[in-house]
Parts: C-alpha cells; structure tokens; sequence
C-alpha cells in the first residue's frame, strides 16, 4: 500500500517536475521565437491579426523586409557590424590564444591574479566598461572613431577566449610537450605543431564568443560611438527607442537566424573537441 | 624559426608562460583597466573651473565665507568674467557653477556681458550688483568657490543623495532632492528578486539537464542556448512585442475572454517588465553553471540516501543539495553581479518604475552631461561588483567562469 | 609563427580599414534633426533644394535633441556633424558653452520684402549661434475613436480623469509638462515662469503632475507620440503640432489637437564649432534662413517661419493642397492661450528641474 502511494508520489513528483522544466524551456525559447512569423505580417502592428490567424495569404507579407533591404540604414549597419566585430576578434582571438596557453602552463607565475584580471571585463557591468572608454577614449581624442569601438570589443571578448581555450587545454596532456622535446622540438615548434592543432577548435569556439559579443553590443556603442559607427545593435536601440516598426522583427528575425548559425557552429565545434580531448 | 629570441629563454618555462600572457594582461590594462581609472579619476577631479578662473579662486581662498567679499574680489572675479567671455569660455564655467546653484549661469553670461559693454572703471563692486543683484548674496560667492575645487568628493556625496552645507557641514539633500540612496537600494532589492527567481526556474532544469541521458541532455542544452546566443536587444523586442498593451499576451487573454477589453494588462514599461525581461534574459548565466556542478554529482548519492530509508525531499536537503552549493553559488553571483549593471532592458521596458541605477548613469552621462557625478555612480558600483568579484573568487574561483 | 600571420595580415587590414572609415568626405555635409515626418520635411524642404542648387552633397542624421553627442565631439576635435537643428534653450546653452559657431545677422539674407534682417526676426526667437527659425508648438492632441461621447476641449481635461479616463503620453522630460501643469491648475499664461521660480511654485506643478501620474506613458522622440494614439496605447498624449498634422493628413488619422494651452517654441540650425567644412555649412545656415526656405518647411509640415517676412509666403501643404496658415501654432484661433516657452528660464533652471523631474520620475 504504502509502496504504491511511494510509487504514485515518485511519477506524480517526476510528472511535475517534467512539466515545470517544460514550462521554463518554453520561457526560454518561445519569445525568441514569436517574432518571425510576427515579422511577416501585412499589417504594422506587433501582433496575431486575424487574417494571419487563418492563414490568409494576404495578411502574410514581405514588405517589411523589403522595407529594411530598400532603406539605406540597415547595410551600411551590416557592414560596420560585421567590420567591427571581425577586427576585435582577430585581436581578442590572438591575445586571448596565447594568454591561456600561458596560463594553461604549471610555471604560469601569479595565475590566480592574472586570470582575474583578464576575465574582470567580462563580469565588470557594462554600463561603467562603456563610461570610463567614454571618458578614456574622449580623453585620448579617439572618441567617436572605429579604432576605439574596435579597442573595446576586443577586450570585451577577449575573456570568452581564455576562458574556451582554457577549456580546451584543461584536458591536454602536458606529456606531450616533454615527447616533442625529447624528439628535438623546441617549444615554438611545439605549440605549433602539438598545441595549436589540439586547440582549434577550442579557439573557434572562443573566436565566435568575441565576435558574438561585439555583434550584439550597443551600450560601448552608444557612449563612445558616433554617427559613424552606426552599428546593427546601435540601429536597433534607436528603433525600439524610437519608432518600433515591424521592420524590427524583420531585423530581430535576420539576427535569430545568424543566432542559430553561430550555436550550430558551437555545437559542431564542442563536439570535436570532445571527441579529440577524450 | 624566425623568432628572435634564443630558444634558451623560451625554455625557461616560467619566462615563457609569463610571455604568453603578457600581451593579453597589456591589453586589458590600456583598454579596461585605464578607462575604469579614468572614470575614478574623474569622479573626484574636475579641474574645469579651477582652470579657468585661478585668480578669482586664489582671491577667494582667504575670503571667510561670512560676508561679501572685498572689493578687490569683485575686481579680479569681474575683469576674469570679461575676458573668459571674450574667448567664450565662460559658459562651460557657468554651467558647472550652475550644477551648484541654479540662476547662476545667466548671472555669470549676464554679467560678463553688461561689465564688457559698460567697463565700471574702479566700481566694479557696484557695477556687479547692479548687473546682477546675485552678486549681492553670499550663496553665489560660496557656490564659485565651491565649483573651483579641482579635487572634491561633491560627486560621492551627491550619489548618497548629500551636500555640504553653508559651512562645509555635510547634510543631506533636501527630500525632493533625494534619488540615488533609494534608486541603488531598490537595484539590489530587483537584483536579488531577479537573483531567486532565476535560482527557483534552472535549478529543477539543470538536474534535469545534468542527470538526463547525454542525447536528450545535449538537445536540451541547446535549448537553453538559444536566448543566449540571441541577440539582446531581439530578446527585449520580442519582450515587448508579448507584453505590450496591444500585445500578444494581452489579445490573447482578451481573445479567450479572460479579460475584458478595458481590463488589459500593464505586462510592461514598468517593474514587472524589467523583471520578466531579465530574468529572461540572466536565466542561462544561472542554468550553466548549476548544471556544470550538478553534472559532477553522481546519481548514485541520491539513491544511496533513498535505500537508507530517506524520504526524496530528505535526500534531496541534506544530500543533494549541499553538493549542488557551489554551483548555486557561482550562478547566484554571476546573475547578481550582471543585474546590478544591466543597462539595456530596463531602459526599453521598464518605464518609470523599472529603472535601475544604471539609468542614472546613462542619464548623466549622455543628457545632464554632468559627467562627475554619472562617474561617481559608477565608483560606488565598481566597488560593490569588486567586492562580490572578490567573494565569487574566494568562493567559486575565478578560473571556473565558464560559460560553454 | 606561420599560425600568427593570418590574424595580423587581417588585424593590419582591418585597422587600415577601420582608418580609412572614419573621416567622412569633405564635401559632404553632415546635417542633424530631428527625424521622422519632421526630419522628411528638412530634407526635402532645405536639404534637397540646397543640393540642386550648389551641387554640395549632404548627408543626414537623426537625433533626439540633447548637447551630449555634440559636446563630445568637439572636444576630441572629431566633429562629424556639421549642421544640427536644435530648440532654442539647447542652441543658447550650446552658444554659451562654445560648442556651436556665431551666426551673426549680416550672414543671414535679407527679406524681400525690403524689412531689415534685425527687425525681421523677432526678440528672442533665435540664438546667436542659430539660423532659420521655425515656430513650433507642443499640444494635447487626442484620437476621436477613444471619446464616442463628450471630447476634450481644454488643457485642463488632460488633468482629468474622471471625465477623460485613459492613459496619455507624455515627453518624459520637465520643459513643457512643467508649465502646462500649472497652466491646467490655474496660473494665468504670464505668471507661470515666476510661479516656477519659487519653491511652492514648482511644487505645485509637480502635485499636479501627480494627479495623472499613474495613467503617463512616457515618450522621448518625437515620432513617438502618435504612433502611441494610433496603437491604442494611450487616449491622449502632448505632441509636437506638427508630427499630429501629418498624421491627420497623411495617414487619416482620427486625430485632434486641442489648441487651447499650447506651448510654443522656436528651433534653428546651429553650426558645430570646429568643423572642417564650416564654409558650405555656414552656406546651408544662409540658405535655409532665406524667407522662402523657411516657409518652404511649411509645404510639409505646420511650422512657421519665425522670420516676419517669411509668413506671408506660407501657403498650402505641398501633397494635400490644404491652406495651411490655420494649422499654424501661431494662427490667431490657435493663439487664445499660448504661452511662449522662456528658453531663458530654463536655461538657468533646466539642471535642477531635470533632477527634480528625475526624482518625481522615480518615486
């Protein structure tokens, strides 16, 4: 008797437990998801309209897309996003590469110190990162240029490399620096050999963390950017800001897409990283 | 090998770590580290004034704050006025002394101008007060010193919502005057709530994660992923686009006839709306690193407490639990640290009441341009995230901030 | 080290790139304002007959007002605006502060009507650093479909919310919400800067403020306001005259203004000082303060000249044909009780009352 209430209690408790963990992925997913087919609506409102409802084909429209490739801001910002964020990565990548290769070593001298003072951009609120770069650069007569707005992102996402490539290295078998030597490697030639190819993909991960960040940032943007460093994100505050149009979700539909692209290519990654490391 | 120096020193292990890290630990200095000194510097320093009118401030330096000061004073600060005009440096000037009393602005620009027209000859005395009858109050003369100080902790008085008094006695700001105390203790009051909400969703979601088979708990990761690889700002646009007066949750509602028309929802542009929207946002920085902890603890403890006759809850309190601390940990003061800074939903969705003191912030920084005080305010943040920073470290340990 | 070639070439490229990005050309203009169906108007009221005219190409960008960007750059000594339309408080303070260049009457042209150029433009109406001159005014406006029955008529029916329930926007700054308080709480039109300049004063404005508090959305760009009529997110909102005319005529929109309390002011160009193309930006600020220039903003939208001469060449809306000299803040129907923003007082004042209003805001 008191076996079958256990029981009951147990697939009841497993039941419940199942269907809140239901409800916080739909949490998690579902408004991400809501505006696409939202961004294909005739009408400019942010919600259902009835024809969309039944499907009639007449309430489904492009015009917001068309809206966003016709309108001359939405390009230009592509293309100054994707400038931006390649150049921060390209130096967030690199620095960030050898930093943890450093620190990946037993010899690293003051590691608990160095690693807390490369990853404090990561955990410092942005708000007070974006207003000292504001006085900073400002003060140095680099505000309002790409160079600065490339400075920051970099060291924005230079902590999501340490830290991936970190994670890489934590399952690397320093042995394997000592056979290379014993067969007369040196140690450039060893990390670049040995290290480097067992990494990669711990690199990648890290390189597309820091272009991630630069890609979605606004707040830098806001305080040290000018007119011409009218980023996606910059364009996008300005809209919800100002004039929220379905030409927004047409956007926010694009930058889910490219979402999914960047976390496929994450996953993809992990799982040869795994594969190799174990 | 093209590199120049001898492989002798790249062997030296240490040398060679240390060279490793080193462009990185630069890096973050110039470009974080700087501006965040740049920003402590400016929170006490700002030297504007004093630049500007050094022998008015060196003449009232020895004036005793009692009275009006001598004629000579009214001479040097007058013929100061006139030629700071002249090459139109004064408003800057009158703006900040204007930060200190109001109406001071147009008395210095007014002044400036009627003196310029008018050269008093040896009255000047006469000639500012009847230029301007604030010259006349002592008020006008201690806000001008007071706006002279290069160095001067008025910011951090300001951002605890005090003030120097007539006699440099520190009191507090009259009661329509006050903001930040209350703004900073209802931040760590959201930051909390946000905290707990999130601790109470992903911590039956990462034992699920942690303890399902790898395939599924693969496929629900990526779940979890996908808000936080999606762009922020889609995230609070689609937050909006739910909880908006005529939005989907609201015509929803009303279309089931759970609410009458009239009766829609305030979901947003207020508290409940930055709270949705960042928890929202936040969950996957609590979900990781509980599940990464979680993933560590094998099933086995759960079912070794359960044969010894313990109930699930038993087991799961004085079993699991405790084992699962050091994740709750690491996500409760990760999420913690982020709220406190958050920037960028509660200025899109939290209306009047929403707002954290990071609006402030941004508030100074980018309309008041009073750019001591959105400094200072940054100051008393920096500290508590440094100190939490420091707590998370002794906690948790820096180097287990993983995020993948 | 062959692994670190790739990322420096690309690190050197971008860098480069990044360098070449940043100076805009010389001859290009860069002219700021205010953005939506009042930033159409300037570009095809002034920005594209400058254009034809002197073959100089103009760039233009949108902004909310505020000193902020254009404090910063002159200061780094990056200035990428050239030209930027601002409401007469910021252009003073701006002038005052030396971050926009003196426009002195003699580079203003003159009248064709023979007036000279100091008697044309009215005291006060402009800064000494502005050009142009447009007179516009912030209203109440409402949308029809929300009040079936008994519509407003006052200022005072914003304050009321027993007879007009609903929610109303409101700019969520102090300048204006500030006077139209006391306007609706009885201070006749000349004692509302003095009633501010007392303690009691502006605490009274704020306890009305208080009143409605609770049913405010606020909004901060000017487009914003109806587009919050037309989504049904508020029955009543203050506006800028202007951005309600065009949506009445141009999207038939069941909207009306409600005349009675406006407050007016007046906006112009400024030149930003310091920047490298202050020749042909001083010759867009003689070009649009031209009397024709001036009335031609008001084929597109219902601003006004401030410049005297320039009223009389105001006519009809450029796409609708409709008189426009009644939609005018100044039309004399529309003048019953106006009051004219004191950019004086808020100049001194705007500081204090932005903390206030912040405080207010957050309570």
């Amino acid at each position: 008797m008191t076996a079958t209430t256990n029981h009951q209690g147990a697939r009841l408790r497993r039941w419940l437990h199942l269907g809140f963990c239901a409800a916080v992925l739909i949490f998690l997913v579902a408004p991400v998801l809501v505006v696409i087919p939202l961004s294909f609506n005739a009408e400019p409102y942010f919600t259902f309209t009835e024809g969309m409802l039944r499907l009639d084909p007449d309430a489904w429209s492009l015009r917001w897309y068309n809206n966003v490739l016709s309108e001359g801001r939405w390009l230009p910002a592509l293309g100054k996003s994707l400038l931006i964020g390649a150049a921060a990565t390209i130096i967030a990548t690199t620095l960030g590469t050898l930093a943890a290769l450093g620190l990946s070593s037993p010899a690293m001298p003051g590691r608990g110190i160095v690693m807390a003072v490369l990853l404090s951009p990561m955990v410092t609120p942005i708000i007070i990162t974006a207003a000292g770069m504001s006085f900073f650069y400002s003060d140095l007569g680099l505000g309002q240029t790409h160079t600065a707005l490339i400075l920051a992102h970099a060291v924005l996402g230079a902590p999501f490399v340490v830290i991936s490539v970190s994670a890489s290295l934590s399952g690397y078998n320093h042995d394997l620096n000592r056979a290379a030597a014993n067969l007369g490697a040196d140690a450039w030639t060893t990390l670049r050999r040995v290290q480097l190819p067992l990494i990669a993909p711990g690199v990648a991960t890290g390189a597309l963390f820091a272009f991630a960040t630069s890609f979605d940032e606004v707040v830098v943007v806001l305080f040290i950017g000018g007119p011409d460093q009218r980023t996606i994100p910059r364009e996008m505050w300005s809209g919800i800001r100002e004039q929220i149009s379905p030409e927004i979700l047409a956007v926010a539909t694009f930058l889910i897409v490219f979402a999914a692209l960047l976390l496929t290519a994450v996953n993809w990654l992990r799982q040869r990283d795994y594969a190799r490391t174990s | 090998m093209a590199f120049p120096l001898n492989s002798s020193l790249l062997n030296n292990r240490r040398l060679r770590a240390g060279l490793l890290a080193a462009p990185l630990v630069l890096f973050v200095a110039v470009t974080f580290l700087a501006p965040l000194a740049a920003m402590l510097v400016r929170s006490v320093h700002e030297p504007a004034v004093a630049r500007a009118l050094p022998q008015t401030l060196g003449a009232l330096a020895q004036w005793d704050g009692r009275e009006l000061p001598g004629k000579a004073v009214f001479r040097i600060a007058g013929s100061e006025f006139v030629a700071l005009n002249e090459r139109r440096a004064l408003g800057s000037v009158a703006t900040r002394v204007n930060r200190l009393e109001s109406g001071m602005r147009s008395t210095l620009l007014g002044t400036a101008r009627a003196l310029a027209a008018e050269p008093p000859g040896d009255s000047w005395r006469q000639a500012m007060i009847a230029a301007d009858p604030d010259w006349a109050e002592v008020s006008s003369w201690l806000a001008l010193r007071r706006a002279g100080e290069a160095v001067t902790p008025r910011h951090y008085l300001n951002a605890l919502d005090l003030d120097r008094g007539g006699a440099g006695e520190i009191v507090r700001q009259p009661e329509d005057r006050r903001i930040y105390v209350s703004l900073l203790l209802r931040t760590f009051a959201i930051s909390t709530a946000i905290t707990a909400i999130c601790l109470l969703l992903a911590y039956p979601l990462a034992w699920l994660l942690a303890h399902a088979r790898p395939r599924r708990a693969g496929f629900l990761l990526l779940l979890v992923l996908v808000p936080f690889w999606t762009s922020l700002l889609v995230r609070t646009t689609s937050w909006i686009v739910l909880l908006q007066n005529q939005g989907v949750i609201n015509d929803l509602l009303v279309a089931l006839g759970i609410l009458a028309e009239e009766q829609r929802l305030a979901l947003i542009y207020n508290m409940t709306g930055t709270i949705i929207a960042m928890v929202h946002v936040l969950l996957p920085f609590m979900i990781l690193p509980l599940y990464s902890i979680m993933r560590t603890i094998p099933d086995r403890h759960m079912q070794a407490a359960a044969s010894l006759g313990a109930s699930h809850w038993q087991a799961l309190r004085r079993v699991y639990w405790p084992q699962s601390l050091p994740g709750v940990a690491a996500g409760s003061l990760l999420v913690f640290i982020l709220c406190i800074g958050f920037y960028i939903t509660p200025a899109l969705v939290g209306g009047r009441t929403g707002q954290l003191v990071s609006s402030m912030i941004a508030y100074h920084m980018e309309q008041s341009l009073n750019w001591g005080l959105a400094a200072a305010l940054g100051g008393i943040l920096l500290l508590l995230v440094a100190l939490l920073y420091v707590i998370y470290d002794r906690l948790v340990g820096i180097e287990k901030l993983s995020l993948n | 080290m062959r692994f670190l070639v790739p990322p420096l070439v690309g690190l050197t490229l971008a860098l480069a790139l990044a360098g070449f990005g940043a100076p805009a050309k010389a001859q290009t203009l860069t002219v700021v304002s205010y953005g939506g169906s009042y930033g159409r108007s300037v570009e095809r009221a002034w920005v594209e007959p400058f254009m034809a005219e002197t073959g100089i190409d103009v760039r233009m960008e949108d902004y909310n007002g505020g000193l902020a960007q254009m404090r910063a750059q002159v200061e780094s000594g990056n200035v990428f605006w050239d030209v930027v339309d601002l409401v007469t408080p910021e252009a003073v303070r701006a002038c005052d502060e030396g971050l926009l260049e003196f426009v002195t009457l003699d580079e203003l042209p003159a009248s064709a009507d023979g007036t000279s150029v100091s008697e044309d433009f009215p005291p006060d109406s402009r800064s000494e650093c502005s050009g142009g001159g447009l007179v516009s005014a912030t209203i109440v406006a409402y949308d029809n479909r929300q009040f079936p029955g008994e519509r407003p008529t006052r200022l005072e029916d914003f304050f009321d919310l027993e007879r007009f329930p609903g929610r109303r926007g409101m700019r969520r700054v102090p300048i204006v919400n500030l006077e139209f308080a006391l306007l609706a709480d009885g201070v006749p039109l000349d004692r509302v800067y003095s009633t501010l300049d007392t303690d009691q004063g502006i605490a009274r404005a704020f306890a009305k403020l208080d009143t409605i508090k609770d049913e405010i959305v606020f909004w901060e760009a000017g487009a914003q306001p109806p587009q919050m009529l037309a989504d049904g997110e508020v029955v009543m909102t203050t506006a800028y005259n202007g951005r309600i005319f065009n949506a009445q005529v141009l999207e038939d929109q069941p909207f009306t203004i409600v005349w009675d309390g406006q407050v007016q002011e007046t906006s112009g160009p400024g030149i930003v000082l310091g920047t490298p193309r202050l020749e042909i930006a001083r010759r867009f600020i003689a070009f649009v303060s031209r009397p024709e220039s001036l009335a031609g903003i008001s084929e597109h939208i219902s601003y006004s000249p401030t410049r005297r001469s320039a009223n009389a060449l105001v006519s009809t809306h450029l796409e609708t044909g409709i008189e426009m000299a009644p939609h005018m803040p100044s039309a004399p129907a529309n003048m019953e009780r106006a009051l004219i923003s004191s950019w004086l007082w808020w100049a001194d004042n705007g500081d204090e009352m932005n903390e206030r209003f912040a405080v207010w805001l957050s309570r």
